[in-house]
């Protein structure tokens, strides 16, 4: 990580609460007790989940379940109706629009079904994009970036544009802008969704690797079994409430 | 699968001890349950016998007497005639996850809870073979995969029964 990096990502600490690594129950990102309607239809009714740092936690679910409004609330991007968020022990639903948001651009990455890169931009510049967000200077983000790519197996393909790749490649473009800031925790909704079983399988290879290495927490997404199957424990969420599989606690 | 005519099969490649056999066997297809010397030795004087093989002359060396197997046309019909023959598909229509869920209907116990428990189960399978696969070479994968499909679609029927566990429930207690 640069210098340059370094600051920006600092510039976010200001939101701990607690300075504590986990929240009260000992959880790193955690929900408790969701709820959230869009209109009078209810997508989440109660929903807990809470994920320790450095777990990878695949949530599956019917089609509509609730799945993907969970991942969102944990993220920050949607604000629950009722009920807590906490990530490293401050209260995310509390925060502002704009504290959320510096949450999202500096602690967290986010790797969607379509890699949603930028047409205009090249792959590298399309990675290196959270670090120019979070105030890195362009020459050591793009140098970041470029670190990414035979990690990926995408030597050559730096100066492309998202038309100029494959699905499989654009989704590890995708999943290297996700992970260039070293977040501390990716979520991942549907990340191999749009791809065949074997582009799938090397990205979930390289997503798992990835953060391994980096001791990422990550929240998957997915309704797919063989993906779920790469995380340590997996729960299902079902008419907006979660369940494990066992009994436990999720 | 025919562990006599995997043996022929890899015999066809050239002739060869029993010991070697064996170790081939289990590097490629013993995954976890290797052969037993004595099945190999036993296995290989029945297809002597019955004239898909040939020993030849015991070789005297420092070891234990060694003889080296030949395959007879015989038996190499053998082994090309199974290879192009389907295996059969396993209609699995004694499935134990069938008759659990169907069981527990008829009882009034909650099938749901069975399936949630089985869903559980399948999946640490395939977390267990998901890990294999990335630690192990290409065949490794390719074994992986065949079990991974396998327990994928038992888990797409795991779903798609308990979405309907209300209508089957009325079936199986004779409720219309």
């Amino acid at each position: 990580m640069t210098p340059d990096h370094n600051a920006a990502r600092h510039s976010a600490a200001n939101l701990s609460v607690t300075g504590h690594e986990h929240g009260a129950s000992g959880k790193f990102v955690e929900a408790v007790d969701l709820s959230l309607s869009f209109g009078s239809t209810p997508a989440l009714r109660g929903a807990s989940l809470g994920v320790a740092k450095g777990e990878i936690v695949a949530v599956m679910g019917p089609s509509g379940s609730g799945k993907s409004t969970l991942l969102h609330c944990l993220a920050g991007i949607l604000v629950p109706s009722s009920g807590e968020v906490h990530f490293n022990g401050m209260r995310l639903d509390r925060l502002s629009d704009d504290k959320r948001s510096a949450l999202r651009r500096d602690r967290f990455g986010f790797v969607f079904q379509s890699g949603q890169l930028v047409p205009e931009l090249t792959a590298e510049e399309n990675v290196a994009l959270p670090l120019l967000l979070s105030g890195t200077r362009r020459g050591p983000a793009v140098a970041a970036a470029r670190t990414w790519f035979p990690t990926l197996g995408l030597d050559g393909l730096e100066s492309r544009r998202s038309g100029e790749l494959s699905g499989g490649q654009a989704q590890r473009v995708a999943l290297a802008r996700g992970l260039v800031a070293e977040p501390e925790v990716l979520f991942a909704d549907e990340p191999t969704g749009s791809l065949d079983s074997v582009s799938g399988e090397l990205v979930m290879d390289l997503l798992v690797s990835a953060v391994r290495e980096q001791g990422t927490t990550v929240v998957l997404v997915t309704h797919d079994a063989r993906v779920a199957a790469y995380a340590d424990r997996e729960v299902v969420v079902r008419d907006g409430t979660v369940g494990t599989l066992t009994g436990a606690k999720p | 699968m025919s562990v006599p005519l995997t043996l022929l099969g890899l015999l066809e490649r050239g002739p060869s001890h029993g010991y070697d056999l064996k170790r081939d066997y289990d590097a490629y297809f013993g995954q976890g349950r290797p052969l037993r010397y004595s099945q190999v030795y036993a296995t290989l004087s029945r297809l002597a016998r019955d004239g898909k093989a040939v020993a030849g002359p015991v070789e005297q060396g420092a070891g234990p007497e060694r003889r080296r197997y030949i395959i007879t046309d015989e038996g190499v019909a053998d082994v090309e005639k199974w290879l192009a023959e389907p295996a059969p598909p396993e209609p699995d229509l004694q499935s134990e996850l069938f008759a659990k869920v169907v069981l527990a209907l008829m009882l009034g116990k909650h099938a749901d809870n069975y399936l949630d428990v089985q869903r559980a189960a399948h999946l640490q399978r395939m977390r267990e073979l998901t890990e294999f696969k990335r630690q192990g070479g290409t065949l490794d994968v390719l074994l992986a995969d065949h079990a991974l499909y396998r327990l994928e679609a038992d888990l797409r029927w795991i779903d798609h029964t308990a979405a309907r566990l209300d209508m089957i429930a009325r079936t199986v207690q004779g409720q219309s």
